[in-house]
């Protein structure tokens, strides 16, 4: 029985050896990479954020309305539906004009879809006025994605202030986004360079750090958030605010990873490649960035992406409790803020919309971070 | 383990004065000192400003002095009289404020503790006995969820889904039948109603982790020597499995009591401020609004050292629950 397995096997054995070769030749990197691409869930998750961090960067050209924009006819808009068929007949993209109604009973206004207007859709075209914004800050623009001919679309409706919730959900990614990620890489310099000390130098350098960390890290996270972000001045620009949350969610969650960092460092000082560096006469700054560090940094890369959800949910709720951005600038938070009376969920429940996108983010990172989990120990 | 105690002690007695260091550091970051900020809104409100009542409040505060001579005088006010200063916003000594609001917190909180202990402990056996189940799974996905809302998101939606099942929102603690109605068993039954979605709330975070520690520290236990050992000596599963794997798999979850009651009293921040319960958290919140500082430094100072009385707790009892660790502490 076995003998016949062994023969049968045979040629598949020789492409093993050649895979495995492959396996022995490629960097730990490339070996990382591919454990990665193996984990189904974490590539649809890094494939989802590509895509929303890509729209947020192209949020002013993607969004109809800037953050300043808005229509005070259409307040509290319902979801345009963009239709494709008009009375069986294929018009291409269009949305419906708008006509307001009352309900007959409660008198409340609410917006209809008016069927003999027809609004085709246009895309790449010239924006409304006071939509122009700057390519990256430098090159002055109008163009916008898409944009009824005549008529409003509101993909996602419209808030109490008749802005589309669409455009805010796009310009607000741009903030939800990239504070979480621009706060861990400010936790990530502060945590590698405070550990980094703590753990090479050890000694008093040592208890003291490990003491300050121990003090940090005795703060509720969230009550020092919103201590630390209730005292920024309300009359500052959001570039600036955009900065002081940066240092704010940093300054609160560097000890962990300081933490991690500094036992990392004790294990790895024994380590014989260490001790070879030490001898061969590498200074004490190399033998920092160019041995220890590398050496671990796969396990921080991993602590890292499984910090930013908390970051997310962080600035989403200070902005949510007002503590944070607050409008006209837009983030996903400031946009729930509308949600916290219960009529607007009963009776507008499209505002819940930025919801899903917190959620979706948070839960991608997860999955991301798991799937880098697995393959930073590419060997196991 | 007495010098254990003693050692761990004496840390904690830094580790509070730095904190307080750090809490009135926060305080008087706003610009402006308090006082100008509470003379504004007297003069805002179109009342009298007593010049005479002011300069008593300045030297009481000791606001024209260095910082480190106005930390000493608060923080001497709180460690020998327990006084934590006055609520400008509320008019009266932030003591009476946090004497009015502690008993509400701490109740909310332990109740959300006892919450998460019972769910997340027989739910963690269960998925590691039946792993990869469908049960497992689903669990497993409840807490990925449950990982990925933001507590305030999931108080709206609750409070959403109660009102379309119920017709009553349960914000607040009591109805408003029962807000001032002397107590009597309907009047507990109306809190415990009121109760349910703050404690799903603010429990639901740590019950997911819980249920993820439980669930990983079981399976270890499960693959272990002895198992094997006492089904081979004719012990039946179930008893091995109860009276010595989740004996053993329990204790760093026993031990996690102390941060998870602080993690709890916490959480109820942003779930009380949504829920418009009266809690410390919402307290805090008006206080950060309307730049009170005293009041809210006070809260985030009691705070963090709950949370160092946590860890406290947690320590000695993961020294006291394994024979392992306690080793260890003694000689480190």
């Amino acid at each position: 029985m076995e003998m016949k397995d062994k023969t049968k096997k045979t040629p598949v054995r020789k492409s093993q050896e050649k895979k495995s070769d492959k396996y022995y030749y490629a960097s730990q990197w490339q070996l990382m990479g591919r454990k990665f691409r193996k984990h189904k869930l974490a590539m649809i998750s890094a494939f989802v954020l590509m895509i929303f961090y890509l729209i947020a960067i192209l949020g002013n050209f993607i969004a109809p309305q800037g953050t300043e924009q808005y229509d005070g006819k259409y307040v509290n808009c319902a979801p345009t539906p963009v239709h494709l068929f008009h009375e069986g007949k294929f018009v291409g993209p269009f949305v419906y004009g708008l006509k307001m109604e009352r309900d007959p009973v409660t008198y409340m206004a609410h917006f209809a879809e008016d069927t003999e207007k027809i609004c085709r859709l246009r895309f790449f075209t010239e924006g409304d006025e006071g939509g122009e914004y700057k390519w990256f800050g430098l090159i002055p623009s109008n163009i916008h994605l898409f944009k009824a001919e005549d008529g409003k679309v509101f993909l996602f409706g419209t808030d109490n202030m008749g802005r589309d919730l669409f455009s805010r959900v796009v310009l607000g990614a741009q903030i939800s986004l990239f504070i979480p990620v621009a706060g861990m890489l400010m936790t990530l310099v502060l945590g590698l360079a405070i550990g980094s000390l703590a753990g090479y130098f050890g000694g008093w350098v040592d208890t003291v750090i490990q003491r300050i960390i121990e003090v940090v890290r005795s703060f509720p996270q969230v009550p020092l958030w919103m201590a630390l972000s209730a005292a920024i001045p309300k009359t500052m620009k959001p570039a600036q605010v955009f900065m002081l949350m940066t240092v704010i969610l940093s300054l609160v969650s560097w000890p962990g990873l300081a933490r991690v960092v500094r036992s990392k460092f004790i294990s790895v000082k024994k380590e014989d490649f260490i001790m070879a560096a030490r001898i061969s006469g590498a200074p004490a700054d190399k033998l920092i960035t160019r041995h220890m560090i590398p050496s671990f940094l796969s396990y921080i890369i991993v602590d890292m992406t499984m910090a930013i959800p908390g970051l997310i949910i962080g600035e989403t709720t200070l902005s949510f409790l007002g503590l944070g951005l607050r409008s006209p600038a837009t983030s996903w938070g400031v946009l729930l803020q509308e949600t916290n009376k219960l009529e607007t969920i009963m009776f507008y429940n499209w505002k819940l919309i930025p919801m899903i996108f917190v959620f979706l983010s948070v839960l991608a990172f997860n999955f991301m971070g798991d799937g880098l989990r697995d393959a930073a120990d590419p060997y196991k | 383990m007495v010098k254990f105690i003693v050692r761990k002690l004496l840390i904690m007695a830094l580790t509070v004065f730095l904190i307080s260091l750090a809490v009135f550091f926060i305080i008087t970051l706003p610009p402006g000192d308090f006082l100008t900020n509470y003379i504004g809104r007297l003069l805002a409100a179109g009342e009298q400003v007593n010049p005479a009542e002011i300069e008593a409040l300045r030297a009481a505060y000791a606001l024209d002095q260095p910082f480190f001579v106005q930390f000493w005088r608060w923080f001497s006010n709180i460690i020998l009289r327990g006084d934590f200063g006055y609520s400008f916003s509320l008019s009266m000594p932030v003591t009476s404020v946090i004497k009015a609001y502690i008993v509400p917190t701490m109740a909310l909180s332990i109740v959300t503790m006892l919450f998460t202990y019972l769910v997340s402990i027989p739910v963690g056996i269960y998925s590691a006995v039946h792993q990869y189940s469908f049960g497992d799974y689903a669990f497993t996905t409840i807490c990925f969820l449950g990982q990925a809302v933001p507590n305030f998101l999931m108080a709206i939606l609750l409070m959403f889904l109660a009102f379309k099942l119920t017709g009553d929102t349960m914000l607040g603690l009591f109805s408003p039948k029962f807000q001032n109605a002397p107590w009597s068993w309907e009047r507990v039954l109306d809190l415990l109603k009121h109760c349910i979605i703050p404690v799903l709330v603010i429990g639901l975070n740590n019950t997911c982790g819980l249920i993820r520690t439980m669930r990983s520290q079981m399976l270890d236990e499960l693959n272990k020597n002895y198992v094997m050992t006492g089904r081979a000596k004719g012990m039946k599963a179930r008893a091995i499995r109860y009276k010595y794997c989740v004996r053993a798999a329990v204790n760093p979850i026993a031990s996690s009591i102390g941060w998870s009651l602080v993690s709890i009293f916490t959480g109820t921040t942003i779930t009380a401020i949504v829920l418009n319960l009266p809690s410390m958290g919402t307290v805090m919140y008006n206080a950060l609004i309307n730049q009170d500082m005293f009041l809210a430094g006070s809260w985030l100072f009691l705070m963090a050292i709950a949370t160092v009385i946590g860890t406290f707790i947690s320590d000695v009892l993961l020294a006291w629950l394994d024979p392992r660790a306690r080793k260890e502490y003694l000689k480190g």
